[in-house]
């Protein structure tokens, strides 16, 4: 199998906020490292997903791949050619290109704006469709994503969360995207409502070959909706591989732990025990060596010092560790 | 309640919702219609006023309250009921221009400041410390004494001074709303700074300075009086209520109508912008009733 032209290449992405500190330069000032060396590529018409625990920076690096956030290092490639900060011809070809769903359906719609008009102003500000034919190209949209053409006049507030969603995925559709960034585009909505923008992206998806990042920390819609999955800790990538194989034989100890807390409905099973000792630690002051090491059930001396590992392939997936797992008994079980 | 009643009723709250009053509260209909009331007056002057507000009668000078002149007449025998229906014309210009001019440049700098930062923001805000750290009726006295006393400098001397507490205002709002989700989602789609600043920002973050406008008008007209009353501001014998209460003043013992029925005037007035400032704060959410 020959690997086909990556859609978009990440290499190295850091990104870090100032935390506090006194406004000098240079004084008290703190940083939150929320993305650190996250390295990945994505092909076209893939679905990559994004997971981790709340803050670990996978929406940070949603964001900072669309140029949304400044990043601190590393680099951006979409479709081959470099996205930089310093070219607002670069980002803006990428924006043109690539799109992004919010995990607030209503407040990442402008509340004064009617949603048809909401979706024309995607189409006008890109020149997607002559001006006289903007209205139908708005029905059209509504259309594709399951809503009624006649809500075009409605406002925000006069629409439910998952209309709104559909909205939000009707502009990101509006400029005819190769990629879609959704950053947890359920999460915000009710169970029944979130299969329904589930499906609703994943025929799209293969309908319009658009690759796809789906950033989210429910591990059962990755895995399935997504043909690859990148597990983030700490602003890092700890483990990249296709997502059936990390599912069933998760190699990193941290995706294990991540596995298992995924509970189970089965009234007769009790709760799996905790697997993890103790909190993150804060992304203000990280841990020399490997970040997980503080919590990490395998950790050796070698373990806290110096940097912390690299992603390395290991089989048909990516690692971030110094040891060949898996450590224990669930040797053998890979694909 | 009979079925006529109610139709007639549901007709008077369509005729509302057509000017946008759908649920519009007591505040706003009473303030507004005081406002709508004065400049009908302003409007129809020449035919309401039953006398010339200008013209001197000696004959009739002095006069107090009667059938021939309501509310009296001043010293010069002009009436002074005309003169206030007169004055209507100067005080509400006065109102809505001192007001509209501030409230465009505030906005927008206050906008610019918010959303660009950096060096732009020190700067915008650095200038709007300077104006706010002079009194502000010493600062329009000395602008328009440089200039030339007169309505024009009047107005020039606000644009100066007034855009500051829009543009506090403004800039606080864009701070907010500049990191919010919606932004982002435009910036996200590749939408220019100038759209996003003003056809996404501002929209939702003018309503405050909307209402803030309103009793901004209030203190723009008692400004425009106090600077009229100083002789800095209109000048005789044109009919405006600040001069009438300094021409009066005089007299304040033997002919207390002359200064009394304009200030009643300006207190009618800025009432009505109270209201409507209250009703549209209400309305726009952003007090609770």
């Amino acid at each position: 199998m020959s690997a086909p032209l990556p859609l978009l290449q990440v290499r190295d992405l850091a990104v870090r906020f100032r935390a506090g500190g006194v406004g000098l330069p240079g004084f008290g000032a703190r940083y939150v490292n929320a993305v650190n060396h996250v390295s990945l590529s994505i092909a076209p018409g893939e679905t990559l997903g994004v997971v981790g625990e709340s803050g670990c920076g996978k929406s940070t690096l949603g964001r900072a791949i669309l140029n949304l956030v400044d990043a601190q290092g590393g680099e951006v490639r979409f479709e081959g050619d470099v996205v930089s900060s310093h070219d607002p011809s670069s980002i803006a070809k990428l924006r043109a290109r690539a799109a992004m769903i919010f995990q607030d359906p209503y407040a990442s719609l402008n509340p004064k704006l009617a949603i048809g008009e909401a979706i024309a102003e995607v189409l006008r500000v890109h020149r997607k469709t002559q001006p006289e034919k903007v209205a139908a190209r708005v029905a059209e949209l509504l259309y594709l994503v399951g809503l009624s053409p006649e809500l075009a006049a409605r406002k925000p507030h006069q629409l439910s969360g998952g209309q709104c969603q559909r909205v939000g995925i009707a502009r990101a559709l509006a400029i005819e995207p190769r990629l879609i960034i959704a950053d947890e585009c359920v999460a915000a909505l009710d169970v029944s409502i979130q299969a329904q923008i589930l499906n609703l992206l994943m025929e799209l998806q293969r309908q319009m070959n658009l690759s796809l990042i789906f950033i989210s920390h429910d591990l059962g819609v990755v895995r399935h909706l997504c043909r690859r999955v990148a597990v983030m800790y700490l602003g890092r990538i700890v483990e990249l591989g296709p997502t059936e194989q990390v599912f069933a034989a998760p190699q990193h100890p941290y995706t294990r732990a991540l596995l298992a807390a995924v509970p189970d409905i089965d009234p007769d099973r009790t709760l799996n025990p905790a697997q993890l000792r103790g909190e993150p630690p804060s992304p203000l002051d990280l841990p020399t060596g490997c970040p997980f090491h503080p919590r990490c059930p395998h950790a050796q001396e070698v373990c806290a010092r110096g940097e912390a590992p690299m992603l390395r392939a290991s089989g048909t997936r990516e690692l971030a560790c110094h040891f060949d797992l898996p450590l224990n008994s669930q040797q053998g079980e890979g694909p | 309640m009979s079925v006529e009643a109610l139709s007639r009723g549901n007709w008077l709250a369509r005729g509302f919702g057509a000017l946008g009053l759908g649920r519009a509260n007591l505040n706003l209909r009473l303030g507004a219609a005081i406002i709508v009331g004065w400049a009908l007056i302003a409007v129809f002057a020449p035919w309401i006023a039953p006398y010339d507000p200008i013209t001197h009668n000696l004959a009739d000078k002095l006069q107090g309250p009667s059938l021939l002149h309501p509310l009296g007449t001043d010293n010069f025998g002009r009436d002074i009921l005309s003169r206030v229906i007169y004055g209507a014309r100067i005080d509400l210009q006065m109102g809505v221009l001192g007001v509209l001019f501030p409230f465009l440049i505030g906005t927008t700098l206050g906008a610019i400041a918010g959303y660009a930062g950096g060096w732009v923001d020190i700067l915008l805000m650095r200038i709007l410390d300077v104006v706010l750290a002079f009194p502000f009726l010493v600062l329009m006295l000395a602008i328009i004494a440089i200039l030339q006393p007169g309505l024009t400098s009047f107005y020039i001397a606000l644009a100066l001074v007034g855009w500051v507490s829009y543009a506090r205002l403004v800039r606080a709002q864009v701070l907010v709303l500049k990191t919010s989700d919606f932004v982002t989602a435009a910036r996200s789609l590749g939408f220019g700074r100038f759209r996003i600043l003003f056809r996404h920002i501002l929209p939702n973050c003018i309503a405050g300075s909307i209402v803030f406008s309103m009793s901004d008008v209030v203190l723009v007209v008692l400004a425009g009086s106090s600077i009229s009353y100083l002789g800095l501001g209109v000048q005789p014998p044109t009919a405006e209520w600040g001069v009438m209460i300094a021409e009066g003043q005089n007299f304040i013992t033997t002919a207390w109508w002359i200064t009394t029925f304009p200030g009643l005037a300006i207190v009618l007035m800025a009432f009505g912008f109270s209201l409507l400032a209250d009703g549209l704060a209400e309305r726009f959410g952003l007090r609770q009733p």
